[in-house]
């Protein structure tokens, strides 16, 4: 019932009433530090203008990048070993089990340690968040091939490499891009705790130094909306890769 | 003239928690170019596990599997082997399904084996739709096109119209001696379904319960095409479920 010329409503009715709620709220506790929405719009318009938020926003899609896919890249054929040789799994798998569940968070001060101020350390935080999900997301789309793909492969003669990339590869590839949508999401959101730390830029810093730099919480909550804004893009980009024939059987059996 | 097949005292057992369980009991028999044997027997009697021990999915314990003469190690093209479960490749469309056994043709024997094909099975028309747009009638026809695509000389069927209803289960025997008619192979047929035995093989074979050995022979000389009510026919079904142990005046049937 809610598509067509009524589906704006559904998308944009909680969005209208959060707002009304909110501007009340300030309104009537009178606090003369926590924002109004058009005071947040006002320094939402200010930094775009000065071309802060495009930098902010370009900084952490950069480093970002950079650790998600130098993750994925280890990832991937790690994954594709444990999921295929029982040893591999055997002997990767405590460990990656055993490191999982440590936030990246946690890895702050090992990271400017090794790694110093920079983008080295928010792109070792992003690269140990992402490459997790990404491990373990390809590692079970491998082991759960149907048998009887790998069957039918053997009785046409299918060995090594043509195997892979013919049956094992396409076979495993929802699961892997499942994992890749999901490490790109915990990525987006390490990468603001990183860099509230480590650098002078990007989302995380234009938070936590609008904060100390004289109590902006309107230039706060603009970063904070700008974050939600760009996850939900990437998430949107993923969802895409989802859709696609290669992908797509998986969730239509 | 040497037998397409031979199976020498092939025994299979397998290790369970509960203890080694044999399955297969010194079996030998033999299997001439261009014959259909059935294989019946009760459930869990070792059919499937027989069947696989021919194709190369499995080793026996003891005894060999000769092909041509050749010993038997690896399944490959030579024959092709049909499980119950179609297993076409979810993420191509029909026809990258059907060339997939396909090593260095041209591109134009590529296009005239898929419309060949392709019409023996009925699914012109088929060409971009995936396996989950199919029906498991459609989808089984398709599992069998693309077998045939390779020129095997052997069809190894495990229950292959098992999972289809009744009246699906009757065409695809139908449509299956019609493409047989045309093209000649040795057929191996693995079924519980003695009607569909009697309907398609030239010789069934009877196998004990596990461990299996082979109990009793018929050989079905009626030509085809079959009428499932011929007398003969109906006289061996009756035969045959007795042999099964099954008194179908009881009320009970396959």
């Amino acid at each position: 019932m809610w598509s067509g010329r009524l589906a704006w409503i559904p998308l944009l009715g909680p969005v209208a009433l959060l707002v009304a709620i909110w501007h009340v709220a300030v309104a009537l506790s009178g606090s003369p530090i926590f924002p109004t929405p058009w005071q947040v719009a006002v320094g939402l318009g200010d930094l775009a203008r000065r071309g802060l938020l495009l930098k902010h926003v370009v900084a952490s899609l950069f480093r970002v990048t950079c650790g998600y896919l130098l993750a994925a890249a280890l990832a991937i054929p790690i994954g594709m070993l444990m999921g295929w040789f029982a040893t591999a799994h055997a002997f990767l798998n405590p460990l990656v089990q055993g490191l999982r569940p440590i936030s990246p968070i946690a890895w702050i001060p090992l990271a400017i340690l090794w790694f110093g101020v920079g983008d080295l350390s928010p792109i070792f935080l992003i690269f140990l968040s992402s490459f997790f999900p990404m491990v373990v997301g390809t590692a079970a789309g491998v082991m759960t091939i149907d048998r009887k793909y790998l069957r039918a492969a053997r009785n046409f003669e299918y060995r090594g490499f043509r195997l892979f990339r013919s049956v094992i590869l396409p076979a495993a590839l929802p699961q892997i891009v499942t994992g890749m949508r999901i490490g790109l999401g915990v990525a987006w959101l390490v990468v603001v705790a990183a860099e509230m730390i480590a650098v002078n830029s990007g989302l995380g810093y234009l938070i936590i130094d609008s904060r100390n730099a004289g109590n902006r919480y309107d230039l706060v909550v603009a970063g904070m909306l700008t974050i939600g804004v760009v996850g939900f893009l990437l998430d949107a980009l993923m969802r895409g890769l989802e859709r696609l024939d290669e992908v797509r059987w998986r969730y239509e059996a | 003239m040497r037998p397409k097949i031979e199976i020498r005292s092939v025994s299979k057992t397998f290790a369970t928690r509960g203890g080694p369980v044999p399955v297969l009991d010194d079996l030998s028999f033999e299997v001439a170019d261009g014959e259909f044997v059935a294989v019946i027997g009760p459930s869990g009697c070792g059919k499937s596990t027989l069947l696989g021990v021919l194709a190369g999915f499995e080793r026996p314990d003891r005894g060999e599997v000769r092909v041509d003469g050749e010993p038997v190690r690896e399944p490959g093209r030579k024959g092709m082997f049909i499980f119950q479960q179609p297993s076409l490749f979810p993420w191509l469309d029909l026809e990258q399904n059907l060339v997939f056994g396909l090593n260095g043709e041209s591109a134009e024997a590529r296009r005239a084996l898929v419309a060949h094909y392709i019409a023996l099975v009925g699914l012109d028309g088929f060409e971009r739709a995936f396996p989950n747009q199919l029906s498991g009638g459609m989808q089984q026809r398709a599992e069998l096109a693309r077998a045939l695509m390779v020129k095997p000389e052997i069809l190894y069927l495990d229950e292959p119209f098992g999972a289809l209803d009744a009246l699906t289960r009757l065409r695809m025997r139908v449509e299956l001696l019609r493409i047989l008619s045309r093209e000649r192979h040795t057929v191996l047929l693995v079924t519980h379904d003695v009607e569909e035995a009697l309907h398609l093989a030239d010789r069934v074979l009877v196998l004990s319960p596990r461990p299996a050995r082979i109990q009793h022979v018929v050989e079905v000389t009626l030509p085809r095409p079959r009428a499932l009510s011929d007398p003969l026919l109906i006289e061996l079904k009756a035969g045959l479920l007795r042999e099964l142990g099954v008194d179908e005046r009881a009320g009970e049937c396959s």
